[in-house]
């Protein structure tokens, strides 16, 4: 019984690293998904053309190639990283791609109107981004970042493979040690589940302060 | 750092044996989920709550797990239940149950869309069941679909490198297993990156096609 709470412990350490990972990743992922986002309707070739590049490559290598080559190929090239700085450049670029072409479809679909009425108040193109379109792309955003949320969270799983003492690692050390193991590894699917339903039902609460006063037209 | 034509020839017969089992992998796991997926669509639409409850419970629960954990789960829980199954079987098995949910969720919006026009107007012409579904529903159901679909299996064969993990000696294992025998990173990681690349990039192209084909447009 007192082995049982060691290991529960282990499961423990390795909810709080899953969370961080996921919360890093996460922050990365947003702001990559937004300076690539707006990079992809940029004005100017080159920065179309980067994004485009960025979103194309990440999109398109597997999660796991990527985690790889950050962690055994770039100290090669003279950057060496940590297993934790390694998983969270990964996934928050991978999962950031995807978030990049949500970014420019929610920016697109403010209707044409809205940027028109900007022009005749004579706003500038920044404040028109700050106070007319974000607020309103912002909203239809939410919905697929959760999910995108989600996938990167998921996607933690693969850090286990880094050596990194993650959920699935510990699950991995108490199947060692005990030889059970539907116990654990149930365990840590319970907490990954709990762990993606905070976030649904987190974004689902943003997306109800966000959008009042606002006139949204639910898909 | 240097990179080394001549290791890249040498190994390149050997991946290219990894990438046989990989395409293998994703065309079973994409007949699994088609199939699965469907079953798992008309089970959720079941006015039986008692199938449609559980049922509803294990999608969204598949969804809300990593696949690596699924993985690991099928490959150490069978034995012990007195299935040996070989990795790749298992490996199989999991991408197919996980993207499954995936597919599901389109066979059930894809039907869903379908006029309820359509259904009263079959039973008008006095079509029985069997002819409502063969001539009316599938038919319009099937060409919106066909996209969403595509999109999941494009999704799937970049999450195969994950069945290396369970000892399946697909495209990223016989990577992983060069590098680490070479303790040569670069050559290896790199190539599986550009393999993925040079699938991905086309079959993207082919997703915007089918999507300018089949796609109902409602914007």
């Amino acid at each position: 019984m007192e082995q049982w709470w060691g290991y529960l412990g282990l499961i423990a350490q390795g909810a709080v690293v899953t969370a961080q990972i996921t919360l890093l990743g996460c922050a990365l992922a947003l702001a990559a998904a937004f300076v690539a986002g707006l990079g992809r309707i940029s004005k100017y070739w080159p920065l179309r053309w980067l994004a485009t590049a960025y979103i194309e490559f990440f999109r398109g290598t597997s999660i796991f190639v990527q985690l790889f080559w950050a962690y055994f190929v770039l100290p090669l090239l003279g950057v060496p990283l940590t297993p934790l700085q390694a998983g969270v450049l990964a996934l928050g670029l991978n999962v950031g791609a995807y978030g990049a072409e949500v970014v420019r479809g929610a920016i697109q679909s403010v209707p044409r109107e809205q940027y028109e009425a900007c022009k005749a108040l004579n706003l500038t193109r920044l404040q028109e981004l700050r106070y007319i379109i974000m607020p309103q792309a912002f909203v239809l955003m939410l919905p697929t970042f959760g999910n995108n949320a989600i996938e990167l969270l998921k996607g933690t799983a693969v850090v286990s493979l880094i050596s990194l003492s993650d959920l699935t690692f510990q699950a991995q050390v108490v199947r060692a040690q005990t030889g059970s193991t539907a116990v654990p590894f149930l365990t840590i699917m319970a907490v990954y589940f709990f762990y993606s339903t905070v976030i649904s039902s987190a974004i689902r609460g943003l997306e109800r302060r966000l959008s009042r006063g606002l006139d949204v037209t639910k898909a | 750092m240097e990179w080394d034509w001549a290791f890249v020839w040498q190994i390149l017969p050997q991946l290219g044996q990894g990438v046989i089992i990989t395409i293998e992998a994703t065309v079973m796991g994409t007949i699994v989920a088609m199939v699965l997926g469907l079953v798992l669509a008309i089970a959720r639409r079941s006015s039986n709550k008692a199938v449609a409850r559980p049922v509803g419970f294990f999608s969204d629960f598949v969804r809300g797990t990593p696949l690596l954990v699924q993985l690991y789960f099928l490959f150490y829980i069978l034995p012990d239940v007195g299935i040996l199954l070989p990795p790749l079987v298992a490996g199989v098995i999991g991408l197919g149950v996980h993207y499954a949910t995936y597919t599901a969720e389109v066979y059930r919006t894809g039907i869903d869309n379908i006029a309820r026009g359509q259904w009263e107007a079959a039973k008008a012409v006095n079509l029985d069941t069997r002819q409502t579904w063969v001539h009316i529903i599938i038919p319009q159901a099937i060409p919106p679909m066909i996209p969403a679909l595509a999109n999941y299996f494009v999704a799937m064969f970049k999450e195969t490198p994950l069945l290396a993990a369970i000892t399946v000696m697909e495209l990223m294992g016989q990577a992983r297993s060069l590098a680490n025998y070479n303790y040569k990173y670069a050559e290896p990681m790199t190539l599986v990156g550009v393999f993925f690349l040079a699938v991905s990039i086309p079959s993207v192209i082919g997703l915007r096609y089918l999507e300018r084909r089949y796609s109902r447009r409602e914007r």
